[in-house]
């Protein structure tokens, strides 16, 4: 019994197969709108931002915006696929006390120390957090709550005595300083170029360089860290590695928007751009191209509204994610509502044919007892499948006029709902497959026979006619079904 | 809405002006000065709040909900702020806590309906309203005077000085509606807390008690904004239920020592802050709360790192001893020597001959009556969990812990006689047992003394 349970219903053959065929080519329409609105987008924004008075202010601010943006956001995308989003947020307030250390040794805001110290911490949230986990068995959130509220409050009351005389104080920390970040420019080349701009740069190209680096190694821990680990990856080993990313990204951000607002630039590209897409360099794509629009119109928005750049551009960035909830392509609220109400459709449509027919079957063998039903009639009793509201009235209604329009029905002078030639068929075959389905498990599930109507109700959906001349080999063509009906020929 | 603002307005003021009077008696009377009385009073019922309703935040694994709401909380507040036109601490919190709720409804709905997992629902929440948040408080800025804004600024990081007797009288009310309902629905809590799927085939309103626990938490981290901050109410909320969680295994005790603690930590930390100028109220309370989590983890008995240590060595040595005078019993002590490492084997030695399970040195170092009864013990527990691990590992996964309890307790006696023949008949079952098992008892090594094997 239970080795038949585990086996795939229809034998060895379709364990490859999915039971209901994929489509064979991906419907890619909605990338491909979702590719030109963006683009336009884009294109408008530049515009936008061209528009406003010193434009050399503005594009660097725009430019220091998106290559931060960005750069937390390629790294973001492996902390969402890893559900660990909050270990970005536990990071980004903890490096704090590494900064303001760094600060007190060297006397120093930018400069490697600061990095390394906040990295260090970055790396030292996560042992801790671990070591937390491990040894005190406390539960993970929890830890993690204990440990980065802790180093934060630490870092605060250090920047509070220590760094008074920089600008380190508490409302950089929280908010950045990406409005002024631009003015303080140094020259390379004969160019003027913000400083924050050097520091960023590096971090984007560190970033990348560690992506690409180590693509595989992230790839494959990010998604199956158990199979990474048995197949010879140090999965720890690149965990660690990646919370050092995430550390220096976040320090080199920190000056530009803050600690908080640094969370919204290292998850919300990420998790829109997983909205969008099933492909992993697909969705650092996305991501960059998140943060970009982020920047812009962040910055538009700013500007217009004389409000902090950081904070809108983590608005823009959340609205830019509530879109992508409600109308991303594959996985958009509206798609999936869509497709199950076409699927509803469909199967109300396919129960008024196999109904039809089943009346037409009736008649045929002589015992005309029901008739030709009417459309719009209620079905004899109300089940889960034909409930009698006025939501499944109004289903039922429209899928009759969809199957009039498809040429599956017709309506007769009274008001009669009838069958053609290809409705005929259509519910010959739903019908056949409902009553093969019966068959197939009163044989190998030893169902009570009036246990089997109800799961054949559903089943004959999905079964096509090719799962329906495998049932029918596997059951050796059988002539009738359990309750001694006869299965109509395909 | 005016009418409504100012009606209210009216009333708080009202009664606030009781608590000030209030106040400043008692401070007359305890010869304090009015402000720190007032401070100290606010944080510590902060504190003992936020430790009983964070009990139920830790142990239903919400930590983190209390940060996200603490982030969420801030548009809000900038919104009424806005409608109400002056800072208004009961609307303004209203405000805080709509934004709040609005924030946990989001991450709930995304959970739901995307594949948007659950941290990075909270992360974006938490960033991008705290973002929006900004925002509205820089739109203030720019649009009302700046003595107003700085009324807002002072909820981020938090401020003592700022409190009035408003301010306390909030905290007082929802700290006495807190204490209420956890007194009052203890049992329903604790049942939801521990196993709501049990609790909703019982038929108890899951989702109403659900909701209440977290409207509490929500509660908790809004009234808290304005002493501890944003950015750390979440720690208040975390900190006293996780030392508390160290020390008991009971939530009763929990919650009352989660109180005190809360208690002590904002005591503490409102003194401290008071005392030295420009330390921000927030985070010293953080830390001191951090300190006390740090000793909890540290010297707790049972749960602690020091207690869990030492227990980790017992059981240790406990084996050890097992496996020594099992070898002994079995006179194949020579053969297996080089399976054990110089040290453990001298360590298991010496605790054996503490324990009376070997003679003195002197004679032999042949095992004792009691020796030989641990052996046997040993030996029957050790043979027959292998049996049933070999034989029936489903029942072994569920049934017990193989090393505190024996196979002859926990599973049917018809399986445990079934297991003894085979193992008799593949000669792996000391003969000695027939006769002693009965008399072993419970003492020694293992536990145990089913008359198994016994026909």
């Amino acid at each position: 019994m239970n080795a038949q349970l585990l086996q795939s219903p229809l034998g060895d053959a379709p364990l490859e197969k999915p039971m209901v065929p994929l489509p064979a080519r991906r419907d890619i329409r909605g990338d491909v709108v979702l590719g030109v609105v963006v683009a336009v987008l884009l294109a408008l924004g530049v515009v936008l931002v061209a528009r406003f008075p010193s434009p050399h202010l503005s594009w660097w601010t725009v430019a220091l915006a998106a290559t931060c943006s960005s750069a937390c956001g390629l790294v973001g995308c492996y902390l969402v696929l890893r559900k660990m989003s909050l270990l970005g947020d536990a990071i980004s307030h903890a490096v704090l006390p590494g900064i303001a250390l760094a600060f007190f040794f060297t006397g120093e805001i930018t400069g490697v120390p600061i990095f390394l110290g906040a990295m260090a911490l970055g790396v030292l949230t996560t042992l801790l957090t671990q070591t937390l986990r491990d040894y005190g068995n406390v539960p993970e959130d929890t830890g993690m709550g204990v440990v980065y509220t802790a180093l934060f409050a630490a870092g605060v009351i250090m920047v509070q005595f220590g760094a008074r005389q920089v600008d380190l104080d508490p409302g950089c920390v929280l908010y950045g300083l990406l409005d002024f970040a631009a003015l303080n420019t140094t020259t390379i080349w004969g160019v003027d170029v913000p400083r924050s701009m050097l520091t960023l740069g590096i971090a984007l190209a560190l970033t990348v360089a560690f992506i690409v680096a180590f693509w595989k190694e992230l790839k494959i821990t990010s998604f199956d860290a158990g199979l990474a680990t048995a197949m010879g990856y140090r999965a720890m080993l690149v965990h660690y590695l990646l919370m050092a990313v995430v550390a220096g990204v976040t320090v080199a951000s920190f000056e530009a928007v803050g600690s908080i607002l640094v969370v919204a630039m290292l998850i919300v590209p990420g998790a829109t751009a997983h909205l969008l897409t099933d492909r992993l360099g697909w969705m650092l794509a996305w991501s960059v191209v998140v943060s970009v629009l982020s920047a812009l119109y962040g910055y538009a928005l700013s500007r217009w509204l004389n409000v902090s750049v950081a904070g809108m551009m983590a608005v823009v960035a959340g609205a830019q994610f509530a879109l992508a909830v409600f109308l991303a392509p594959r996985h958009g609220l509206l798609v999936k509502w869509a497709s199950s109400v076409r699927l509803a459709l469909r199967i109300v449509g396919e129960d008024i044919v196999a109904r039809l027919y089943r009346g037409e079957e009736a008649n045929a063998a002589g015992a005309n007892v029901t008739g030709p039903l009417a459309a719009d009639e209620a079905p004899p009793q109300s089940d889960v499948h034909h409930p009698a509201t006025a939501w499944a009235r109004l289903r039922r209604a429209w899928a009759t006029s969809r199957l009039i329009d498809t040429g599956l029905a017709r309506r007769t002078a009274d008001g009669q709902l009838l069958l053609t030639a290809a409705g005929r068929q259509a519910g010959r075959s739903i019908v056949r497959a409902h009553r093969l389905w019966e068959s197939y498990l009163e044989r190998h599930f030893e169902l009570p026979l009036d246990h089997v109507h109800e799961p054949a109700e559903r089943m004959e959906h999905y079964l096509g006619p090719e799962l329906q001349t495998q049932l029918a080999e596997q059951l050796a063509e059988p002539a009738e079904d359990p309750h001694g009906r006869s299965i109509p020929p395909s | 809405m005016n009418a409504v603002c100012l009606l209210a307005e009216s009333i708080s003021d009202a009664v606030s002006n009781r608590v000030l009077i209030l106040v400043q008696q008692t401070a007359e009377l305890l010869g304090v000065q009015y402000n720190t009385l007032l401070v100290l009073v606010t944080a510590a019922l902060l504190g003992a709040v936020s430790g009983v309703v964070g009990c139920f935040a830790v142990l239903r694994r919400r930590a983190l909900v209390g940060d996200a709401l603490a982030h969420a909380a801030l548009p809000g507040l900038c919104v009424a702020f806005l409608i109400a036109g002056v800072r208004s601490v009961p609307i303004m919190l209203l405000g805080a806590l709509a934004s709040g709720i609005l924030g946990i409804l989001v991450i709930v709905a995304l959970r739901r309906w995307t594949r948007i997992k659950e941290d990075a629902a909270i992360g974006i929440v938490l960033s991008v309203f705290f973002g929006a948040g900004i925002v509205l408080s820089g739109w203030i800025q720019n649009s009302t005077t700046a003595g107003n804004k700085a009324g807002l600024d002072s909820f981020i990081l938090g401020k003592t000085s700022g409190i009035q007797a408003l301010d306390l009288l909030v905290v007082a009310v929802a700290c006495l509606i807190c204490f209420l309902l956890v007194a009052l629905a203890f049992k329903e809590f604790r049942l939801v807390t521990f196993d709501a799927p049990f609790a909703l085939a019982q038929g108890w309103p899951t989702a109403l008690v659900d909701l209440v626990l977290l409207g509490m938490i929500a509660v908790v981290v809004v009234i808290g904004l304005p002493t501890v901050g944003v950015v750390l109410m979440a720690a208040l909320l975390i900190i006293p239920g996780a030392a508390a969680r160290f020390w008991t295994e009971r939530l009763s005790v929990m919650t009352l020592l989660a109180a005190a603690i809360g208690l002590t930590v904002g005591i503490v930390g409102a003194a401290a802050s008071a005392q030295v100028d420009r330390l921000p109220t927030g985070p010293i309370i953080v830390l001191v709360g951090t300190a006390l989590f740090v000793l909890s983890a540290t010297i707790a008995p049972r749960r602690g790192a020091i207690a869990r240590w030492m227990s980790g060595r017992r059981f240790a040595r406990d084996i050890a001893v097992r496996r020594l005078i099992g070898e002994l019993y079995e006179a194949r002590a020579e053969e297996s020597r080089g399976a054990w490492q110089d040290r453990e084997h001298r360590a298991a030695w010496r605790e054996a001959q503490r324990r009376g399970y070997l003679k003195p040195p002197a004679r032999g170092n042949q095992l004792t009556d009691a020796g030989r009864a641990a052996a046997l013990a040993a030996l029957r527990d050790e043979r027959l969990w292998q049996a049933v691990l070999v034989e029936y590992p489903e029942l072994a996964v569920g049934a017990a812990d193989p090393f505190h309890a024996s196979a002859a307790d926990v599973l049917p006696s018809a399986i445990v006689d079934e297991l003894v023949t085979r193992l008799q008949s593949a000669g792996r079952w000391p003969a000695e047992l027939r006769t002693i098992a009965a008399s072993v008892g419970t003492s020694g090594a293992a536990a145990g003394g089913a008359p198994e094997g016994t026909p």
